[in-house]
């Protein structure tokens, strides 16, 4: 399964929860498959979907689930012991490795050959994470929001993209309707 | 007057309640202060970009955010700052220790002190400049004018502010 099948799966979950999604193709994806006002697209700063989602779940009460990539979460490997060492009950950090940059081409990532991100993740003291399959990702999103522990998801899947036109909403907007989602 | 209790006093009194900081030796005192309050979560940051996310979800979680960092920072945040904090339109106080300026003993820090106010002029981003102590008193005017635009503004602070920092 390649990113946008998986996502197309698991939408049925997503929709009643918070999500952060990542820049770039994921968050078109996303869009593209069930836009909702509770989705915060990313529409720059490649990095930051994790934290992101950290800070959200931190500051209020609701799951909130950031879906990311292997090559972000490289980018910003800071993030991996903030999250280790402050790791809320109601967050989930979904990373979907598909080893690849898939926004910008498919060149691939270090995940994809020797770095173990979910190793990693134990490395830096996150104590609940999970390696994943494509295929059973629904089952073990759904296991990590009931537990109410706090989960790294590593998620396996193969390198490609679904074509989908480039989210044109007005960022204020996003934010706006997002935020609205969180207090409602 | 202790400047570090007076400074998280503003922060507390302005409703901000999530900080993260990377350290910075000119603001270990009001890092520690941060760190004691009940009423304030700290968190911090291993990078200050990474920082700006933290406070872009708390935001919208409901939080007042701050980040307490280094000017040498603005190097390293200048796309988060474009693409996330101004893009979505959010408030963000920039606590930031200005090295590099009066009373500075590390030459290298003069080379990013001599880039922080054209960077932030550049990126439109409204910057005070503490250089007495007495300038602390604008605080909470500048915290008040932050939530108010929903703009990153940036606080900086020099060596003479703080009292001195290893004075040649």
């Amino acid at each position: 399964m390649i990113r946008s099948e998986i996502l197309k799966e698991i939408a049925p979950i997503l929709r009643d929860q918070l999500v952060v999604c990542n820049i770039g193709i994921p968050s078109q994806e996303l869009h593209a498959i069930d836009d909702q006002p509770s989705n915060f697209y990313m529409l720059g700063t490649m990095g930051l979907s994790s934290s992101i989602g950290l800070g959200l779940a931190l500051a209020q009460p609701k799951t909130v689930i950031s879906i990311d990539g292997d090559g972000s979460v490289l980018t910003n490997l800071g993030t991996l012991p903030t999250i280790g060492n402050n790791m809320p009950g109601n967050y989930i950090l979904m990373i979907i490795d598909n080893g690849s940059y898939g926004s910008t081409g498919d060149q691939p990532t270090y995940a994809g050959m020797k770095t173990d991100l979910a190793a990693m993740a134990r490395a830096a003291g996150c104590d609940n994470v999970v390696e994943v399959m494509d295929k059973d990702t629904g089952a073990a999103l759904q296991a990590a929001i009931d537990s109410g522990e706090g989960t790294v998801m590593v998620v396996k899947c193969e390198s490609g993209n679904a074509k989908n036109p480039v989210i044109t909403m007005d960022p204020v907007v996003i934010r706006d309707r997002f935020m609205k989602a969180v207090a409602s | 007057m202790d400047i570090d209790k007076k400074i998280v006093d503003d922060l507390v009194a302005n409703d901000v309640s999530f900080v993260t900081t990377v350290p910075c030796k000119q603001l270990a005192g009001v890092i520690e202060e941060v760190d004691q309050r009940d009423g304030i979560f700290h968190i911090p940051s291993n990078k200050e970009d990474e920082g700006m996310g933290l406070c872009a979800g708390a935001f919208m979680g409901g939080k007042r955010p701050a980040i307490i960092m280094q000017n040498t920072a603005i190097g390293v945040t200048i796309n988060t700052l474009a693409t996330l904090i101004q893009y979505y339109r959010m408030p963000l106080p920039m606590l930031i220790s200005y090295r590099g300026e009066l009373r500075e003993p590390v030459a290298c820090q003069v080379e990013m002190a001599v880039h922080t106010k054209a960077l932030l002029a550049q990126m439109n981003i409204p910057t005070y400049h503490f250089h007495n102590q007495s300038d602390v008193e604008e605080l909470d005017m500048i915290l008040k004018y932050t939530f108010m635009c929903n703009k990153p503004v940036a606080i900086l602070t020099d060596a003479n502010f703080w009292g001195g920092y290893g004075d040649q």
